[in-house]
């Protein structure tokens, strides 16, 4: 089941760029949540320091909490364990190109050490149900790279690699950005099936994106200082409905009526 | 929208002749190429493969002015040397890439020693044998085995690391991503996937440092010294097939002559069965269809 996050005055560089500023935000256990705003805002940034792969980058810093359930991912573990418990798929496919589709899937449970095939194989099947990828590859799990498979199953098996390490939480940056309609619906179709058993936050520039798998939905801007600074911050976050027909502040609705440049 | 362009004759023609062209030049270069590779292999056809023989695999050489006699201790030789110099320079080559590439990005001690292995890659091989010579026999009183692996081992360090550097470099970051967010730790993540993806040009690396100090005489002339009998002890002097062949080309005798022939065209056989054993071994299982 899935656990909610309490982002609490995040703050977040990379080298001396402020790029994320002050943002607090209760996300809520298994619903979807999005994300939007314009290019450069901070979305992918925000979403890397909740599983914490925003520090892999040597320049990048972090300040502020991150609580999921009762855990604080900044103080009480390691960084390794908090991205077993989030899991994350990124904007382009990124299967592990040298590996069969089992192996991809397989692969965050073998790479822990982990090696009992009866339940190796149950594991797989069942994630790549859980990612409506089953049908589509199940003659060939052993067979077939991880690359061969079309850019959005790749999407999807890289998503059932997620849901394979049985994570609380799954991170989705723009995870159909790279894909044509109909697989992006599937995509889509796919969210509102984990729904209820994760919590999802899902980055996306695409609106009615938001506006169809989303319950709740956070904007983000770009404010801009006196020299030239520019920093992301959180503009407002509150039901995917009142975003949308009904906003409280003059830069959300110009942006969702595609009034922002 | 239909192109309307018409080419005159003129214009097609002369694309066609470029084209040919091209093709020609492209054709003649390969033939190039390739042309001394296989006049060399013929050629020791013709030298040598008169003179093996079933003894030339079995018996040691044999005193000047009998007749026969084989290289059987040169290819054990050979073959123990390049066991103990590969345990040598394939783990610490792949070690030194991967931390070039991993660990120690942009750190002094990395370009330290990225400069040390371009400098060692550059060191004539006879030098590597007098080192070796200095280091390793003067210090034991005497040649042997284990001193000739240790010259040829550290001669392929250089070579492996930095194919491995290279090719680990080129595995895109977006895998690297993929393994740390599914909460694998980094080292395992390096070892399991980084360079697992990269394997095919690190093995190719490995295959061309062992291939090029298979053939080295000059770091074995003072090491390993080479040996007429029977030895398979490191700490003896061995025989070895570069060294073998060099006693008998410079000898004055035919029969001799012959032999060295034979050896030279033994030494190119097993080089290339042993760079091809290792390609299969190590692509067998491989998907097939990998983008
Ligand atoms: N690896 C990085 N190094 C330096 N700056 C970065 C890096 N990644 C992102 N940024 C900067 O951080 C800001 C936010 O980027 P990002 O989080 O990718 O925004 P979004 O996902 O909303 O488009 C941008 O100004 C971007 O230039
Ligand atoms: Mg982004």
């Amino acid at each position: 089941m899935g656990v909610g996050i309490q982002v609490e005055h995040l703050n977040a560089w990379y080298g001396a760029n402020h790029t994320l500023m002050d943002i607090t935000l209760h996300i809520p256990a298994n619903e979807a949540t999005a994300l939007i705003g314009p290019s450069g805002c901070g979305k992918s940034t925000f979403v890397r320091c909740i599983n914490r792969m925003h520090e892999t980058n040597p320049i990048a810093r972090v300040t502020g909490t991150v609580r999921i359930g009762e855990l604080d991912i900044y103080a009480d573990v390691s960084p390794v364990e908090v991205r077993r418990r989030i899991g994350m798929v990124f904007q382009r496919p990124n299967p592990f190109p040298t590996m069969s589709i089992y192996d991809n899937v397989a692969s965050g449970l073998r790479l822990n050490g982990f090696r009992n095939r009866r339940v190796l194989d149950e594991v797989v099947e069942r994630s790549l149900i859980q990612a409506a990828l089953w049908d589509e590859v199940k003659d060939d799990l052993k067979k077939k790279s991880g690359a061969s498979l079309s850019g959005g199953q790749q999407q999807r098996l890289c998503i059932a690699r997620a849901l394979a390490v049985d994570p609380e939480v799954l991170l989705m940056d723009e995870p159909a950005s790279a894909l044509d309609p109909i697989a992006t619906g599937a995509i889509e179709d796919l969210i509102h099936s984990l729904k209820g058993r994760f919590t999802i936050v899902i980055v996306t520039h695409n609106m009615q994106q938001a506006a169809r798998v989303a319950d709740m939905t956070a904007f983000f801007s770009i404010s801009k200082g006196g020299e030239g600074e520019r920093w992301g911050e959180l503009v407002e976050y509150t039901t995917t409905e009142t975003i949308f027909t009904n906003p409280a502040d003059k830069r959300t609705e110009d942006y969702v009526t595609g009034r922002f440049g | 929208m239909p192109s309307r362009y018409q080419p005159s004759a003129l214009h097609r023609f002369r694309r066609i002749a470029a084209n040919q062209l091209a093709s020609a030049l492209a054709i003649a270069s390969t033939v190039i190429v390739v042309a001394p590779l296989v006049a060399i292999f013929a050629y020791l056809l013709f030298k040598g493969a008169s003179s093996l023989n079933l003894a030339f695999f079995t018996q040691t050489p044999k005193p000047v002015g009998e007749p026969g006699g084989g290289m059987a201790n040169a290819i054990v030789g050979s073959g123990i040397l390049l066991a103990l110099a590969s345990a040598i320079g394939v783990p610490i080559g792949i070690g030194g890439g991967i931390y070039l590439a991993e660990f120690g990005r942009g750190t002094r001690l990395a370009n330290f020693i990225r400069f040390t292995a371009d400098v060692l890659n550059g060191v004539p091989s006879i030098v590597m044998g007098i080192a070796i010579y200095a280091l390793v026999v003067l210090p034991q009183k005497h040649f042997s085995a284990f001193a000739g692996g240790v010259a040829l081992g550290i001669m392929m360090v250089p070579t492996i690391t930095r194919t491995t550097e290279e090719m680990l470099l080129m595995v895109p970051h977006s895998v690297r991503e993929a393994a740390l967010g599914l909460g694998v730790p980094n080292w395992r993540s390096v070892l399991s996937i980084t360079l697992k993806t990269a394997s095919p040009g690190v093995i190719t690396g490995c295959m061309l440092a062992f291939a090029r100090v298979a053939g080295e005489t000059a770091p074995l002339l003072f090491t390993a010294l080479g040996n007429e009998f029977w030895s398979t002890s490191l700490g003896e002097p061995i025989a070895a097939l570069p060294l073998q062949i060099y006693v008998y080309a410079i000898s004055p005798y035919n029969e001799w002559h012959r032999l060295a022939w034979a050896g030279a065209l033994v030494l190119i056989l097993l080089i290339v069965l042993s760079v091809a054993l290792v390609r299969y071994v190590t692509t067998r299982g491989v998907l097939k269809g990998t983008a």
